[in-house]
C-alpha cells in the first residue's frame, strides 16, 4: 500500500512538474469562504491540461490529506473515483484555515543495465487512478516504445551503470476559510519548496494585488518562476497564464486581472536534494486560488 | 444625588456622530423573490479597523442550513468584519427586511474624522452589490445609490 502510494504520488507529481508533459493536477472546492463550523465542502480533483476541465484522469482520493485549523489531520469523506475526476467532501466544523491537498516525494530516474535503459519509479507506474497490476511492467506507452522499469530505487541491480535519479517532492492545496483566517496550516516545514502567504489565500480580492513568499529548504526562493493560469480557457481565446518571478526576499507580487479561480504552480531544479544517491531535486508548488470581485 | 451621573451620561450622549442612515432595499420584479441579506459598516478613510453597523440575515433559520451559513454572500462585508462576528450579536443583527426605506441610527461612538459608509446587500438566487457613501464625523448629509440589489443610502 505504501510503495504503491509513493508510485502515484510520483506518477501525479510528474504529470505537474515536467513542462513537457503539460498536465496539470488540481483541486477545486465548492467554495473557500465557510460562515459556521457545521459546514461541509465538495471537492474535485484531477489532472488535465485546461483548466478546471476533467477531461483526463481523476487525482486517486487516497493520496489527498487534510489539514484542519490546528494542523490536526482530519479524514475526507464520501470519496470517489470518477472517469475524469475524483470527488471527495471534507467536513468543516472548526473554525480558521484548513488545508487540504496532496504532498509528493519519489525519487524517479534511470539506469542501464546490459547496455539497456531502465527506467526507476515515474509514470507507468500507477499513473494516476488507473494503475497496473502491482509489480507489473511499465505498459506499452500510446506511441512510446515500451521500456524496462524497476518500482523504487532498492530495486536497481547491483551491476547497473549510469545511474541517474532525481528526487521529485511537491505538493498541492486548497485552502477553506470558516470565520476568521488563521495561519498555523502555512508553518513551514523549511524543506524543500514551501509557500507562506502575505496575503492570506482566502482574502483574494481582484483588485488587490497579493503577495506570497517562496522558501527553499526555509530560505528565501529568490527569482523563482511562478507561473498563475486561470480557469475557464473554454470561455476565452487564450490561455491567459501569466508569470511572476519572486525578488531576493522570495516575495512575488501577483496583480489578478480579474476574478475567479487560478491554478499557482513554481517548479524549479537543484542539486540539494536529500534522498541517497539523486544528484538532482526537482521541487513544485502548486495551489488552486480563489480571488472574488471586489 | 442619583440623578447627577444620569445628567452627565446625558450629555455626553450627543456625540458628533449623531445621525441617521436610511436604506432603501428596492422592489426586484423576478418571479423568485428572496428578501436580501444587507449589511452595513463603517471604515476610516485612511484604513484601520471596520466597524459593523447593522446585518440584517435570516435569523430564525436554524438546522443543517442555518440562516448564517450565506453570510458569507456578503462578500466584502464578510472579509471586512463579519466573520469576525458572534452572530446574533446584540444591537447589530435583525431579520432580513421587505423592500422599502429603513432609518438606522449611526454608531454614536466615532471619533471626528473622514470615514466612509459600505452598504452591502445580498439576494438568494438574485445579484450583489456594494454601495458606499462618504461619512464625515461631525455628521454632514451625503448620498449614493445602487443600480440593482440597493436603492438610495443617505446620511443625514
Amino acid at each position: 500500500m505504501r510503495s504503491a502510494l509513493r508510485l502515484a504520488t510520483a506518477a501525479a507529481l510528474l504529470s505537474c512538474a515536467a513542462p513537457a508533459l503539460a498536465h496539470r493536477a488540481w483541486l477545486v472546492p465548492s467554495t473557500t469562504i465557510v460562515s459556521g463550523t457545521d459546514d461541509w465542502v465538495s471537492i474535485d480533483a484531477a489532472i488535465s491540461n485546461d483548466l478546471f476541465f476533467a477531461d483526463h484522469n481523476p487525482m486517486r482520493p487516497d493520496m489527498v490529506k487534510i489539514w484542519a485549523p490546528d494542523g490536526s489531520p482530519a479524514p475526507i469523506q464520501n470519496a470517489a473515483t470518477l472517469h475524469y475526476r475524483s470527488v471527495f467532501d471534507v467536513r468543516i466544523d472548526k473554525p480558521g484555515t484548513w488545508k487540504i491537498g496532496t504532498t509528493q516525494s519519489a525519487v524517479i530516474g534511470s539506469f542501464k543495465l546490459d547496455g539497456v535503459e531502465w527506467r526507476v519509479g515515474g509514470r507507468g507506474f500507477g499513473g494516476a487512478a488507473r494503475p497496473p497490476a502491482p509489480g507489473a511492467a511499465r505498459p506499452a506507452g500510446e506511441g512510446a516504445p515500451p521500456r524496462p522499469s524497476v518500482a523504487t530505487v532498492a530495486d536497481i541491480p547491483a551491476n547497473a551503470t549510469d545511474i541517474k535519479l532525481t528526487e521529485v517532492i511537491g505538493q498541492n492545496n486548497v485552502f477553506i476559510t470558516a470565520g476568521a483566517p488563521s495561519t498555523t496550516v502555512f508553518q513551514p516545514t523549511n524543506k524543500a519548496l514551501e509557500m507562506v502567504p502575505v496575503t492570506h489565500p482566502d482574502e483574494l480580492v481582484s483588485n488587490e494585488p497579493a503577495t506570497f513568499r517562496f522558501l527553499i529548504d526555509g530560505k528565501p526562493a529568490a527569482g523563482l518562476n511562478v507561473t498563475l493560469v486561470p480557469g475557464g480557457k473554454r470561455y476565452r481565446d487564450s490561455e491567459g497564464a501569466f508569470d511572476v518571478t519572486t525578488g531576493a526576499d522570495g516575495v512575488a507580487k501577483v496583480t489578478w486581472p480579474f476574478a475567479g479561480l487560478f491554478w499557482l504552480n513554481a517548479t524549479t531544479t537543484d542539486a540539494h536534494p536529500s534522498a541517497p544517491r539523486a544528484t538532482e531535486r526537482r521541487m513544485s508548488y502548486t495551489a488552486t486560488l480563489e480571488v472574488v470581485a471586489p | 444625588m442619583r440623578k447627577t451621573p444620569l445628567l452627565i451620561a446625558g450629555a455626553l450622549a450627543t456625540p458628533a456622530s449623531a445621525g441617521t442612515i436610511s436604506v432603501t432595499i428596492p422592489q426586484v420584479p423576478v418571479a423568485e423573490y428572496h428578501r436580501p441579506y444587507v449589511a452595513a459598516w463603517i471604515e476610516p478613510v485612511g484604513g484601520g479597523a471596520a466597524q459593523t453597523v447593522f446585518v440584517w440575515y435570516d435569523i430564525k433559520k436554524k438546522g443543517a442550513e442555518p440562516g448564517t451559513k450565506w453570510l458569507s454572500d456578503l462578500r466584502t462585508f464578510w472579509r471586512k468584519g463579519g466573520r469576525s462576528l458572534t452572530l446574533p450579536a446584540d444591537g447589530l443583527s435583525g431579520a432580513t427586511r421587505a423592500p422599502g426605506t429603513y432609518q438606522i441610527p449611526l454608531p454614536t461612538n466615532l471619533k471626528p474624522g473622514a470615514y466612509t459608509l459600505y452598504v452591502e446587500a445580498a439576494r438568494e438566487t438574485g445579484g450583489r452589490e456594494l454601495v458606499s457613501v462618504p461619512l464625515g464625523v461631525p455628521v454632514k448629509p451625503a448620498r449614493a445609490a445602487g443600480k440593482t440589489e440597493l436603492g438610495t443610502v443617505t446620511i443625514r
